[in-house]
């Protein structure tokens, strides 16, 4: 383990809050671009996996492990965040027999 | 050092597959090449419990079950929507525009420092579970609410009303 962890000795954080914001970005065009309710929220766990990265290199930066036991609970949050919004992605398509999130316009007013 | 490139290079190049992937399945197998890619970047921070969460959580858990989702729906070639040029673009623009801001503003933050790994047990199950369990007690069990009401909600979002049935 010891060889293992001494291989990212050296590597700046600038260059893991850019790793991280181009994930992220990633993910907000996921979002933007496609019109697949589930697709979007696969972005969107793309999104929460990013920061999940940044809080843990943040942590390991400063020598905190509390950064790490909050990356945790986010991975629970999104758990449970997964369960309801498939939940409601599947009575969507029961209702709409689609998951294009056009259909789901009238949601608006 | 060349390992945290190249393995960061993966996670970009299978992140960007995700989104343009046609066939949601392949989408979601390029996620779970993603979230593995991400478990590789945590056991070389020696991030070792959430390594080992973050594959049996995500990878496990969450990605079969959109794996699963995406059975019960039966998606054909047709269903899957398409969405105009224009709003691509715009889209990817504004992706874009907001990576150069973030881009920018670390510009402006300036130095750098590298990321060393001074304590060699941070990440350990052992070090992490004492603090889990003596300073963050409370929200812990708070959390085991919040799986709890989720269950529930899931459950009741997912069964059909009985009185249209």
């Amino acid at each position: 383990m010891d060889t293992l962890t001494k291989t990212i000795q050296g590597v700046p954080l600038n260059h893991y809050i850019l790793l991280c914001a181009i994930i992220f970005s990633i993910g907000v065009i996921g979002v933007l671009i496609r019109r697949n309710a589930i697709v979007i929220f696969m972005s969107v766990e793309l999104m929460l996996n990013s920061v999940n990265l940044l809080l843990t290199a943040f942590s390991v930066y400063r020598g905190d492990a509390t950064g790490q036991v909050f990356v945790f609970f986010i991975m629970a949050l999104a758990a449970a965040e997964v369960a309801v919004g498939l939940a409601i992605i599947v009575m969507i398509y029961r209702n709409t027999n689609s998951v294009d999130i056009n259909v789901l316009n009238r949601l608006k007013w | 050092m060349s390992t945290f490139y190249f393995i960061a290079f993966l996670s970009v190049f299978f992140s960007i597959l995700v989104i343009t992937a046609k066939n949601p399945v392949h989408s979601i197998l390029y996620l779970i090449l993603t979230f593995s890619t991400f478990t590789v970047h945590y056991i070389l921070m020696n991030a070792q419990f959430l390594a080992v969460v973050n594959f049996i959580v995500y990878m496990g858990a969450i990605l079969v079950l959109f794996l699963y989702t995406l059975m019960l729906i039966n998606l054909n070639k047709e269903s899957e929507p398409r969405k105009s040029n224009l709003v691509k673009i715009a889209g990817f623009v504004g992706g874009a525009c907001f990576l150069i801001t973030i881009v920018a503003a670390l510009k402006a933050w300036g130095t750098s420092h590298p990321v060393v790994l001074n304590d060699p047990n941070l990440g350990l199950v052992k070090n992490l579970g004492k603090i889990l369990f003596n300073e963050y007690l409370l929200p812990f069990e708070v959390s085991s609410i919040l799986l709890l009401s989720a269950m529930v909600g899931a459950v009741l979002l997912a069964t059909k009303d009985p009185k249209t049935a």
